[in-house]
C-alpha cells in the first residue's frame, strides 16, 4: 500500500482579501481530506492556487487566447491533479467572475471525471444555494464528479452560538471532506492522466466516415 | 528555403491618424506590396480569403491574377483558400486558370477559415468544418489528377464524367499546403497526401505549433512519403523592423495595441517573449527567425506578416526594403548552411515538372532495357 504514489490535491481559492475566509474554508477542507486519507494510509500533496494572484493573467488570456507561463502552470496543476477543491466567494448571487473566468480558460474536456469538492463563502447564509444553482452545474458541464455535500460558510458560521444544533460548519466540512477522500483513496496517485489533445484519428477513418451509404 | 510575405487583407483605420483607407486603396496597396516583394527578392506572396468587413480579400484568384501580370518571378499563393465553404470544383477551375496565366508560379494553402458565420453565408454548417475540409479536398485532389471524374459525396451534388478545365499546366497540379491553427486532423490530412503543412506562427506560443508540426512530420513518415525531417513545413510570423530596435518598437506599438488580434491583452514585450512576434532591428529579426528551425525542424517556407492593422503602404514598403536588403540574404545563407542535404526544398512547378520528367525518362530507359 505504501508503494502507491502520493495523491495530488489541487485547491483553488478565489478569495480576494488577505487573509480571506474563502482561503480559510479551502484550507479547512484540504486539511480534512488530508487527515481522512492519512487514516487510509494515503499521502497527499496539496497545491494551493490563489486566483487573486492570477487575475491579470486570466484577463490577458481572454484577450490573447493563450495563458502566460504562470497561468499555464496553475492550469496544469488543476487539470493533472487527482482531485480538486474549488472555493469561491459568492458575488452578486453567484460564483465570483474571477472564479468563473479561471474555469473558462481551461479546456472544457480537461476536468472530465475529476473528483471535485465545491464550496463557497458569503456574508450571510441566504446565498448558500449558489453552490447548487451555479457551481454544481458548472462542474457538471465539465463532466467532473462533484461530491454530494457542497460546503457553504457564511460569516456567522465562523463564530457560533454554542448551540450544537445550529453550529454545523465543522460537521459539513468533515462530511464533504470524507466524501472527497472516499473518491480519492483508491486512485493510483501521482495525478490523473493529462488529456491528450493531440491524438490523431487515422485519415482513412476520417474519409470513410464521409462515404455516402 | 523560400521567404515571402502573407497578407490578411484588412482595411483597418490607421491607429496613429485614425484615417481609414478605402477598399480600393487597400487592394491596390496589396498589389504594390506584392510587386515590391518580388523586387526586393522575396519568393512568395500570399493573400488571405475573407468574406466579411473589414477585409477586402474575398477573391484571391482575381487579385493574384492581376499580380501575376505585373510580376515575373514571385510565387503566388494563398493564406488561406477556404476549402470548407468554396465549391471544390470552382477552386479546381479558378486556380488552374491562374496557374496557366502565371506560368506555373502558383501554389495554394487550404484552410477552414476563422469566421463562423461564413459557413451559413455559403450554405454550409460550421459543425461540418473538418468533414468539409476532408471531403472537399479529396474531390479537388481527384479533379486535378483525373480527366474524367465520377464522384459522389456528402456535401455536394454528384458528378458524372466531369472534366475540370483547364487541366493543370503541364499536367502538374498546383502544390498544396494545409494551414492549421489548432486541428491535428488537418496535420493528419496533409501527411496522408504528402502535401505541405503550414502553421501561421502568430499570436500563440511556439510550443503550440511545435506539437502540430510534430504530428504532421510523424504521420508524413508513417504514410511513406519520406523521413519525418523531409516533410514540407511552412511557418508564418508577424514582423516589424526598422534600422534600430527602439524605432521599431516605438513605431509598431500603436499598431500592436490597437490590433483586434493582439491588443488589450498581454503587452507587446510579453508577446515578443512568449510568441514568435518579432519587433526590432534587422539583426534581431535574423536572430529570432533562426530560432524557429530549432523548434520546428528545418523547414521550407517562411512567410512574414508585415501589413496588418491599417499600416500605411509606405511603412510596409520600408519594411520590405529592410527585409530584402538586410534580413533575407542572411537568413538564406544561414538556413542553407544549417540544413542537411537530405531535407528537400519546397516543391515548385519547375521542380515537380523536373521530377516527373526524370521519372518518365527512367521508366522509358527501363522499358528499353527490357526490350533489349
Amino acid at each position: 500500500m505504501s508503494t502507491r504514489k502520493p495523491l495530488r490535491l489541487a485547491v483553488v481559492s478565489a478569495g480576494l482579501s488577505v487573509p480571506s475566509s474563502t482561503r480559510l474554508l479551502a484550507d479547512r477542507l484540504a486539511e480534512t481530506v488530508r487527515s481522512e486519507l492519512a487514516a487510509a494510509e494515503r499521502e497527499v500533496e496539496v497545491e494551493i492556487i490563489e486566483l487573486r494572484d492570477l487575475g491579470v493573467d486570466i484577463a490577458k488570456n481572454f484577450a490573447s487566447g493563450f495563458p502566460s507561463p504562470e497561468l499555464s502552470e496553475a492550469i496544469e496543476s488543476v487539470t493533472s491533479a487527482d482531485g480538486l477543491i474549488a472555493v469561491t466567494p459568492v458575488f452578486t448571487a453567484s460564483y465570483s467572475g474571477l472564479f468563473k473566468s479561471f474555469f473558462d480558460v481551461i479546456d472544457n474536456d480537461a476536468l472530465t471525471g475529476k473528483p471535485v469538492l465545491a464550496a463557497a463563502t458569503g456574508g450571510t447564509a441566504r446565498h448558500s444555494l449558489a453552490l447548487e444553482h451555479a457551481l454544481r452545474p458548472l462542474f457538471a458541464y465539465l463532466r467532473a464528479v462533484v461530491v454530494p455535500t457542497a460546503v457553504y460558510a457564511a460569516s456567522e458560521d465562523w463564530g457560533g452560538n454554542g448551540d450544537s444544533l445550529t453550529d454545523t460548519l465543522p460537521r459539513r466540512i468533515t462530511r464533504a471532506g470524507s466524501e472527497l477522500a472516499g473518491l480519492l483513496r483508491d486512485l493510483p496517485g501521482g495525478g490523473g492522466q493529462a488529456v491528450d489533445d493531440a491524438s490523431v484519428v487515422p485519415f482513412a477513418e476520417q474519409l470513410s466516415a464521409l462515404r455516402p451509404e | 528555403m523560400q521567404f515571402g510575405t502573407f497578407s490578411i487583407g484588412d482595411v483597418s483605420p490607421n491607429p496613429t491618424t485614425r484615417r481609414p483607407s478605402t477598399e480600393q486603396e487597400r487592394l491596390k496597396a496589396m498589389v504594390a506590396i506584392a510587386v515590391k516583394a518580388e523586387e526586393v527578392g522575396l519568393d512568395v506572396f500570399a493573400t488571405g480569403e475573407h468574406h466579411n468587413p473589414p477585409f477586402v480579400s474575398s477573391s484571391p484568384t482575381t487579385l493574384l491574377s492581376h499580380i501575376a501580370a505585373k510580376t515575373s518571378r514571385i510565387i503566388l499563393s494563398t493564406s488561406t483558400t477556404l476549402i470548407t465553404t468554396n465549391d471544390p470544383v470552382k477552386v479546381a477551375e479558378d486556380y488552374a486558370v491562374l496557374q496557366h496565366l502565371a506560368d506555373g508560379r502558383v501554389d495554394l494553402m487550404l484552410g477552414r477559415g476563422n469566421t463562423g458565420p461564413v459557413y451559413p453565408w455559403f450554405g454550409k454548417d460550421v459543425r461540418h468544418g473538418i468533414p468539409l475540409a476532408i471531403e472537399n479536398y479529396a474531390l479537388l485532389h481527384q479533379l486535378w489528377r483525373e480527366e474524367y471524374v465520377d464522384w459522389k459525396g456528402r456535401f455536394r451534388t454528384p458528378l458524372q464524367s466531369f472534366t475540370s478545365v483547364p487541366r493543370p499546366l503541364d499536367g502538374i497540379p498546383p502544390f498544396v499546403w494545409h494551414g492549421s491553427v489548432r486541428s491535428p486532423e488537418i496535420a493528419e490530412q496533409a501527411a496522408f497526401y504528402g502535401d505541405g503543412f503550414f502553421v501561421n506562427n502568430l499570436f500563440m506560443p511556439k510550443d503550440h505549433f511545435r506539437r502540430l508540426i510534430g504530428i504532421y512530420r510523424e504521420r508524413y513518415a508513417h504514410y511513406g512519403h519520406g523521413a519525418a525531417e523531409q516533410a514540407i513545413v511552412g511557418a508564418g510570423g508577424l514582423v516589424f523592423l526598422r534600422r534600430n530596435s527602439q524605432d521599431a518598437v516605438r513605431e509598431f506599438r500603436p499598431y500592436f495595441d490597437n490590433s483586434p488580434m493582439s491588443g488589450h491583452g498581454p503587452t507587446m514585450e510579453e508577446y515578443m517573449e512568449q510568441t514568435p512576434l518579432i519587433v526590432g532591428s534587422p539583426q534581431q529579426v535574423i536572430d529570432k527567425a533562426l530560432t524557429f528551425r530549432e523548434h520546428y525542424g528545418d523547414y521550407q517556407r517562411q512567410l512574414f506578416a508585415i501589413d496588418t492593422g491599417g499600416m500605411p503602404q509606405k511603412s510596409v514598403l520600408d519594411t520590405l526594403d529592410l527585409l530584402g536588403e538586410e534580413v533575407i540574404p542572411v537568413l538564406r545563407k544561414e538556413t542553407a548552411t544549417r540544413r542537411p542535404g537530405t531535407v528537400p526544398q519546397a516543391p515548385t512547378h519547375a521542380s515537380l515538372l523536373a521530377d516527373r520528367d526524370t521519372l518518365v525518362s527512367l521508366a522509358s530507359e527501363s522499358s528499353e532495357e527490357a526490350a533489349k
